[in-house]
């Protein structure tokens, strides 16, 4: 398949039926972007394609073909959201993190409160309460 | 009692109660931290579990049904010590050898290299099925029974003006740690190596040391960065990674085991179920004379932790009120179900939620105002609690009421939901830190503060599971020092590395773990003489200072007649929930939750407010979303389309407090505030309900279970 991975154009032979999820770890080595349930319920493994944010588990490999694929390696440790989930102890155990991250990168400048629990509705985090995520966000 | 000061210079600000960036902060923002799924070694294999699919019964035949080629194939004949999980009882096998217990228990191991080729392997079990039992009250077995004593019990309800009588049970919990249970076996130079994720890489050693007894040199236990724990990653781990190893060690080649989620779900622990009952004698004026108590719990087909699950449950379920005659009875009882473990405030949420919601019965029993009448009963510095223990100044029972009351304008909202669709309800709970009794001077625990050539390291087997082991840790040894926080490192737990420093249980990472480590500094701190790690270690080369745990001497516990000093000291908390019912769906809306919580010393605020709004949020959930249907014996909804936790529209804004009134013996102050949040919400969500004249005495609190209450009450 042919896409484009975090900016750089990358070719590889896997099955069109394979998760990108498992492309991604295992055929592009990138392990931030994490499985939680395999089901997308979770959100954990949450890419963008095309600027969307995409359950990585869901989405068979064909259908990354011709996109812009992102994943959290592709934001860089500078990305605003990742310092502010740094400040504000938006992370605990880091799992569901680098999917919230993904998934807050599509809310847009300065979201409200109400558009951030909508938007992140699909992201479940187990430590939080979500509390110190919205505070993250919204401080970005 | 005075607390001890840290001699910090005034050039360097202390690192203890201010919210230092976490250690783990940027790698877990950027996803650079890998966990054990993230790993992977030359050759490795993956491994796969076959499990029962009866809940009770005896194995006849097992049939492979898969070309061999390629597989390793382990049953319990490959086991070379002993077939057993060790823990409390060594009732548990690793493998099944004839007799199953329950469903989903594990029969046989396969390995493969190619993932595709393990999952369509085929295996096909025979069994002589038995007859199942599923109702712990029903159980003719119990693994533990505890009677707590205080006072006449008879002559107290000879004196009651009333008597309150009331039957109240609690659900499975799943823990729902978003990183499943994982771990790879790694053989080394005779030995095996066991990374992964798990919270008690020194409980896990025990278990590999026993099963693999003389066939292997050395075991060594690694801990990977570990996504969620919550209890669930306390005693299962030592079964999976048993697992791994018996794998690799015939294999010969390292071996990955990642659950899915529908096989966690189906194969790992949960939150005890239980059926707690209450008769209660009180006073013409509201106070407790009497309290009869009965606790049952659904301990699963083996033993694993349910004892000390149940001792926990049983000391807090008189609640945090004085009452001079009181009996607690309580058992945990065999049923053929997956065991039931450690849950984050392990037997102390069932207990507690039933004694919150009776105290709700009780003050309209009695037709007095529900806050006043625990105000009244309220234990206070000098009262002595069920098991005899007489509280200090560390007691903030009321104080954590007054100021949840206060702070959620609790009385006025009282009045203007009275007769509309919304609700408000408090409950007010303890929490006991660290080890129940003598436990903590039976671990004896070990930590070490060591040189390094830029500052000192930290080396404890206490885990890093997302509550901020390393960060807090670091704090109290950089002040302890007076070094700079960033001069302070921590080592990954690697069992040939660290001493063991206890289990990551029982909210006792800082106040007990973090505990000794200051001892350890502030030794570290006088051999330096003054002169900063670095530049000491250059002259000198390394310094390791050990120290372990010394027990308070005023602590006096009887484990036979269970009285005495059950804790150190607990965390005190009070929850204000308010709630919006729906007439049309029965659904019922958490608006906002109130928690004031006493953690005698925040060492990190913004980790501790963390861990509060985690824990409430996992309460909510307990409260009235999170439902596990059995089916024979089996969890039915293992999936977390159809098991619900809380997700960002499901919890509501939560507003916390930490009140800060010091345990002396805890560093800096500190008490133990890991599972304290878990015993509030359930109870005061279902006193916000009963606002709306819903008498729920159970939980999840589901639609369906409204629409019942509803019916019966018109």
């Amino acid at each position: 398949m042919r896409f484009t991975l975090n900016g750089a154009a990358t070719e590889l032979a896997c099955h069109p039926a394979s998760r990108l999820l498992d492309v991604l770890r295992e055929e592009c080595g990138l392990t931030g972007t994490k499985e939680g349930c395999g089901e997308g319920e979770c959100g954990a493994c949450t890419v963008l394609i095309d600027g969307a944010a995409v359950c990585s588990c869901i989405v068979p490999a064909a259908q990354a073909e011709g996109t812009e694929v992102t994943t959290i390696e592709g934001l860089g440790s500078d990305h605003p959201l990742a310092r502010a989930f740094m400040d504000e102890v938006g992370a605990q155990c880091g799992i569901c993190t680098p999917g919230m991250i993904m998934a807050a990168t599509t809310l847009g400048a300065r979201p409200s409160l109400a558009k951030i629990r909508t938007g992140l509705a699909g992201n479940l985090c187990r430590c939080t309460g979500y509390e110190a995520i919205y505070r993250a966000i919204r401080k970005r | 009692m005075a607390l001890h000061q840290n001699p910090v210079p005034s050039t360097q600000p202390p690192a203890v109660g201010r919210s230092v960036p976490r250690k783990d902060g940027l790698g877990k923002a950027t996803g650079a931290t890998r966990y054990a799924d993230d790993l992977s070694f030359p050759g490795m294999l993956y491994g796969r579990t076959i499990r029962s699919t009866i809940p009770c019964g005896t194995v006849r035949e097992v049939r492979l049904e898969f070309a061999r080629d390629g597989f390793t194939v382990v049953d319990w004949r490959d086991i070379p010590g002993r077939n057993v999980v060790a823990l409390l009882t060594e009732d548990q096998p690793c493998l099944v050898e004839r007799e199953v217990r329950h469903a989903a228990e594990p029969v046989l191991l396969l390995a493969h290299a190619d993932r595709e080729a393990l999952l369509a392997a085929s295996v096909h079990i025979e069994y002589d099925a038995g007859n199942p039992l599923f109702d712990p009250e029903a159980s003719p077995q119990s693994f533990k029974n505890i009677l707590i004593e205080k006072g006449d019990l008879a002559a107290g309800f000879a004196k009651a003006h009333l008597v309150v009588e009331g039957t109240y049970r609690t659900g499975h919990q799943e823990h729902v740690y978003i990183e499943p249970n994982g771990v790879i076996a790694v053989p080394e130079a005779g030995g095996i190596a066991v990374y992964g994720s798990i919270q008690c890489p020194y409980y896990v050693h025990k278990a590999l040391v026993t099963l693999l007894g003389g066939a292997v040199t050395h075991v060594r236990v690694v801990q990977t960065e570990t996504g969620g724990g919550f209890g669930g990653k306390e005693e299962y781990p030592s079964m999976l990674a048993g697992h791994a190893a018996l794998l690799a060690l015939k294999s010969g080649r390292p071996v990955k085991i990642v659950y899915d989620r529908v096989e966690d779900m189906q194969a790992t622990t949960k939150r005890h179920p239980s059926i707690v009952r209450h008769r209660t004698g009180l006073s013409r004026d509201g106070r407790l004379v009497a309290m009869d108590v009965e606790v049952v719990m659904d301990g699963g087909a083996y033993v694993t932790l349910s004892p000390v699950v149940l001792s926990r449950g049983a000391i807090h379920a008189a609640g945090p009120y004085r009452c001079p005659n009181t009996r607690i009875a309580a058992r945990a009882m065999f049923t053929n179900t997956p065991p039931n473990g450690a849950f984050r405030g392990f037997g102390a949420p069932q207990t507690e939620f039933a004694i919150e919601v009776h105290m709700e019965r009780i003050a309209e029993a009695l037709g007095m105002d529900s806050a006043r009448l625990r105000e009244r009963n309220a234990l206070a510095p000098g009262d002595t609690t069920a098991t005899g223990q007489r509280l200090g100044e560390d007691c903030s029972a009321r104080r954590v009421l007054r100021e949840a009351m206060r702070k959620s304008g609790y009385r006025r909202k009282r009045k203007a939901f009275a007769g509309t669709d919304r609700g408000i309800g408090l409950a007010l709970y303890y929490h006991g830190s660290g080890f129940t009794g003598s436990g903590e001077l039976k671990l004896a625990s070990r930590a070490s503060v060591e040189l390094t050539a830029t500052g000192v390291r930290i080396l404890t087997s206490s885990t890093e599971i997302g509550q901020g082991t390393r960060t807090m840790h670091a704090q109290i040894v950089a002040d302890a020092l007076g070094i700079p926080y960033e001069q302070v490192e921590v080592a990954q737990p690697d069992t040939s590395v660290v001493p063991d420093s206890g289990p990551t249980v029982a909210s006792r990472t800082c106040m007990i773990v973090g505990g000794i480590l200051e001892h350890a500094a502030r030794e570290m701190r006088e051999r330096l003489d003054g002169m900063p790690p670095a530049e000491y270690f250059g002259h000198y080369g390394p310094l390791v200072v050990t120290r372990q745990y010394e027990q308070p001497e005023w602590i006096r516990w009887d484990e036979d007649a269970y009285r005495g000093d059950a804790y150190a000291t607990y965390g005190w908390g009070c929850d204000v929930a308010e709630v919006e019912i729906d007439r049309d769906t029965w659904e019922v809306r958490p608006r906002r939750l109130t928690v004031v919580t006493d953690v005698g010393k925040a060492i990190h605020p913004a980790l501790a407010t963390g861990q509060i709004e985690g824990g409430t949020a996992q309460g909510v959930g307990y409260a009235l979303l999170e439902q596990v249907s059995m089916r024979d014996g089996l969890m039915a909804n293992a999936q977390l389309t159809n098991y619900i936790i809380p997700t960002t529209l499901d919890t509501p804004p939560i507003d916390v407090v930490l009140v800060e009134n010091p345990y002396p013996g805890g560093p800096s102050g500190a008490k133990g505030l890991g599972e304290l949040p878990m015993d509030g919400p359930a109870p005061a969500l279902v006193n916000a309900i009963r606002q709306l004249g819903l008498d729920l005495r159970s939980i999840p609190a589901l639609p369906e279970a409204i629409m019942e209450a509803a019916c019966a009450s018109r």
